[in-house]
C-alpha cells in the first residue's frame, strides 16, 4: 500500500515533468536536423556549452565567464531594481488602497504607465541618469513596481472593516494602527505583488543587458548573437529559464508562510 | 441626567430620496451600574445602535451623552464587544489583550501592564491557551478573548453586540454564566445587545425591547426583579422569569405584526 502509494508521487512528481522535457528536447533535435539547419543540435549545444556549465564561476575575460558567474551580475542588478521597486510600490500602494482622493487622482496615470514596455523605459533612464548602470536599476524598477503597487492597494481596501472598528474602539494611533493592524492584514496581498514583481524584474533584466550591454546572462546573450556561437544562446535561455523558476518557488514558499499564518 | 442618555436619536442609510430610516428617535437612559439588555429582532437596528453608542457612527439627529458629555468618537471610558469577535488572527491571544491595555495603560510600566493583561487571560480561563492564536481556538474561547480584551482596558461602560449569537447553545450557556460571574466581581455598566430573551433576563436588571427597523424605536422597560446570583435551572420555574420572558415575547411580535401586516389587526400572541 505504502509502496504503491510512493511509486505513484514519484511518478507524477518526476517522472512526467522528465517525460515534458524529453519531449521538448526531441522537436529541438528534429527541427535543427531538418528545419532550420542553422539551429545548433541538442548535442552540439551541449558540447559547446560544457564549459561554462561545469566551471559555472569561472571568469576567463570580461565576456568570457561561467554561467553562473553572469547570473550572479544579473541577479545583483536585479536586485537592486527589485529593492527599489518594493521601497516606492508599497508605500505607493497604501497610498492608493487608503484614500480614495489619491486612488482617483492617480490611478489612470498609472494604468496607463504600467503597460509600458521594458525596452521604451531604457532610453530614458540613459537620458535621466546618463550612465547604464542607474538606467539599468530605474528601467528594472519602474517596470516590476506595478504588481507591488496594485495588490497592495487591493489588500488593504480588503482589509475587513471590523478590524479597522476594533482599531477605532482601542483608540490606536495611526503609527500603531498601521504596524499592527493595516500592515498584517496586508501582508498576504504585498507577498504576491512581490512575487510577481519578482518575476517582472527577472524578464526586464535580459532585455536591459541586451540594450546596455553589460556582462549578465542577457548581456552574454547577446554578444554571443553576434559572435554566432548559437550555441551560447540556448544556454542562456535554459539558465534565464531555471533562474526564474527557482525565484518564484523561493517566493512562492515565503507567500504561502503569510498565506498561512 | 442619568449616566447614558440617548433623545430623539435618529440614523439612516442611502441617498436622500432611496434614503431607509434604520432608528427612528431613540430615547434611553441608563444609570451607573446598570446592566440593561436591548432585545430585538436581527435586522431591527441593533448594531446601528450599539455603533452609535461606541462612537463609531454619528448620528443624523439627536443627542448621545455619557456622563454629560456628547458621544462623537470611541473613547476610553467606552469598551466594546463585537458578535464576530474581531480579534486580530496574527496576533496570539495575549497579544490581542494587551493591544488594548497597552493604549489605555500607556502610562503604566511595561511590567505592571503585563500582568494586568495576564489577569484579564486568568479571568476567562484561558491561561493555558494564552500563546495561541484566534484560529486555533473554539468559538467560545475567540469570545473569551473579545471579552478579556475588553475588560482589561478598564472601562466604566461595556456595550456588548450579540456577544453569544454566532455560538452553540451549550457554549452560550457557558458563557452567559461567566459573563455574569464576571459582571458580579466589578458590577460595571453594561448594554447587552442580544436577540435571545431568556439571554436578557438571565443577565439584564432591564430589558428593553426594540422595534423592528425601519424607524426602529425602543419600546418600554421592563424591570427583571429576579435576586441574584440567577441560577438558570431554577430560573425556569420562576413565575416571574415566565411574565418578563412573555410580556417581552409579545410587545415584540406584536409590532412585528403591525409592520408587516398594517391592514390588518394584529394577531394575539401565543408563545
Amino acid at each position: 500500500m505504502m509502496g504503491s502509494l510512493l511509486r505513484r508521487v514519484r511518478w507524477d512528481a518526476l517522472l512526467l515533468p522528465l517525460v515534458g522535457i524529453a519531449a521538448v528536447v526531441a522537436l529541438w533535435a528534429i527541427i535543427s536536423t531538418t528545419f532550420s539547419t542553422s539551429l545548433p543540435s541538442p548535442a552540439k549545444t551541449w558540447e559547446t556549452s560544457k564549459p561554462y556549465i561545469l566551471s559555472p564561476f569561472e571568469k576567463r575575460g570580461e565576456l568570457d565567464q561561467g554561467i553562473l558567474r553572469f547570473t550572479f551580475y544579473s541577479l545583483v542588478l536585479v536586485a537592486k531594481g527589485y529593492a527599489l521597486a518594493i521601497l516606492i510600490g508599497t508605500p505607493l500602494g497604501f497610498w492608493l488602497g487608503l484614500s480614495k482622493l489619491f486612488t482617483k487622482a492617480f490611478d489612470p496615470i498609472i494604468q496607463i504607465l504600467r503597460p509600458v514596455s521594458p525596452l521604451a523605459w531604457l532610453p530614458l533612464g540613459l537620458v535621466l541618469f546618463g550612465k547604464s548602470h542607474p538606467a539599468a536599476v530605474f528601467t528594472i524598477a519602474i517596470c516590476a513596481m506595478w504588481p507591488t503597487v496594485l495588490n497592495t492597494a487591493l489588500g488593504v481596501r480588503a482589509i475587513p472593516q471590523d478590524y479597522l472598528n476594533v482599531a477605532r474602539v482601542l483608540r490606536l494611533s495611526r503609527t500603531k494602527t498601521l504596524f499592527k493592524v493595516l500592515l498584517p492584514a496586508t501582508l498576504p496581498y504585498m507577498f504576491t505583488g512581490f512575487r510577481l514583481s519578482l518575476g517582472i524584474a527577472w524578464l526586464v533584466i535580459v532585455a536591459v543587458e541586451m540594450l546596455t550591454g553589460t556582462p549578465g546572462v542577457g548581456g552574454f546573450l547577446w554578444q554571443e548573437y553576434n559572435s554566432l556561437v548559437y550555441e551560447h544562446i540556448i544556454l542562456c535561455i535554459g539558465t534565464i529559464g531555471i533562474v526564474g523558476f527557482v525565484l518564484d518557488r523561493m517566493m512562492s514558499l515565503v507567500e504561502a508562510r503569510f498565506k498561512a499564518a | 441626567m442619568s449616566f447614558l442618555e440617548m433623545t430623539a436619536v435618529r440614523k439612516g442609510y442611502g441617498p436622500a430620496g432611496s434614503r431607509t430610516e434604520v432608528l427612528g428617535g431613540i430615547d434611553l437612559s441608563i444609570e451607573k451600574g446598570e446592566f440593561v439588555a436591548i432585545v430585538g429582532f436581527s435586522g431591527a437596528g441593533k448594531t446601528t445602535l450599539i455603533s452609535i453608542l461606541a462612537g463609531l457612527l454619528a448620528p443624523d439627529s439627536g443627542s448621545v451623552r455619557l456622563n454629560g458629555k456628547e458621544i462623537t468618537e470611541p473613547g476610553r471610558e467606552r469598551a466594546v464587544i463585537f458578535q464576530n469577535y474581531s480579534l486580530l488572527p496574527w496576533m496570539t491571544v495575549f497579544e490581542n489583550v494587551a493591544l488594548g491595555v497597552d493604549q489605555a495603560h500607556a502610562d503604566w510600566p511595561a511590567a505592571r501592564r503585563r500582568e494586568h493583561v495576564e489577569k484579564y487571560v486568568a479571568m476567562v480561563k484561558l491561561t493555558q491557551a494564552r500563546s495561541k492564536k484566534p484560529g486555533e481556538l473554539s468559538g467560545g474561547m475567540r469570545q473569551r478573548v473579545a471579552v478579556a480584551r475588553a475588560l482589561a482596558t478598564d472601562p466604566e461602560i461595556l456595550l456588548m453586540d450579540e456577544p453569544l449569537g454566532a455560538l452553540d447553545a451549550l457554549t452560550r450557556a457557558t458563557l452567559q454564566d461567566e459573563i455574569e460571574r464576571i459582571w458580579e466581581e466589578d458590577r460595571k455598566t453594561v448594554v447587552l445587545i442580544t436577540n435571545d430573551v431568556d439571554e436578557a433576563v438571565l443577565l439584564a436588571d432591564r430589558i428593553i425591547p426594540m422595534t423592528p427597523a425601519p424607524a426602529a424605536v425602543l419600546g418600554p422597560s421592563v424591570t427583571v426583579d429576579i435576586d441574584r446570583p440567577r441560577d438558570r435551572k431554577s430560573l425556569n420555574h420562576d413565575p416571574r422569569f415566565k411574565s418578563i420572558r412573555n410580556g417581552v415575547i409579545e410587545f415584540l411580535l406584536q409590532k412585528r405584526a403591525l409592520r408587516t401586516s398594517p391592514t390588518r389587526t394584529p394577531a394575539p400572541a401565543t408563545v
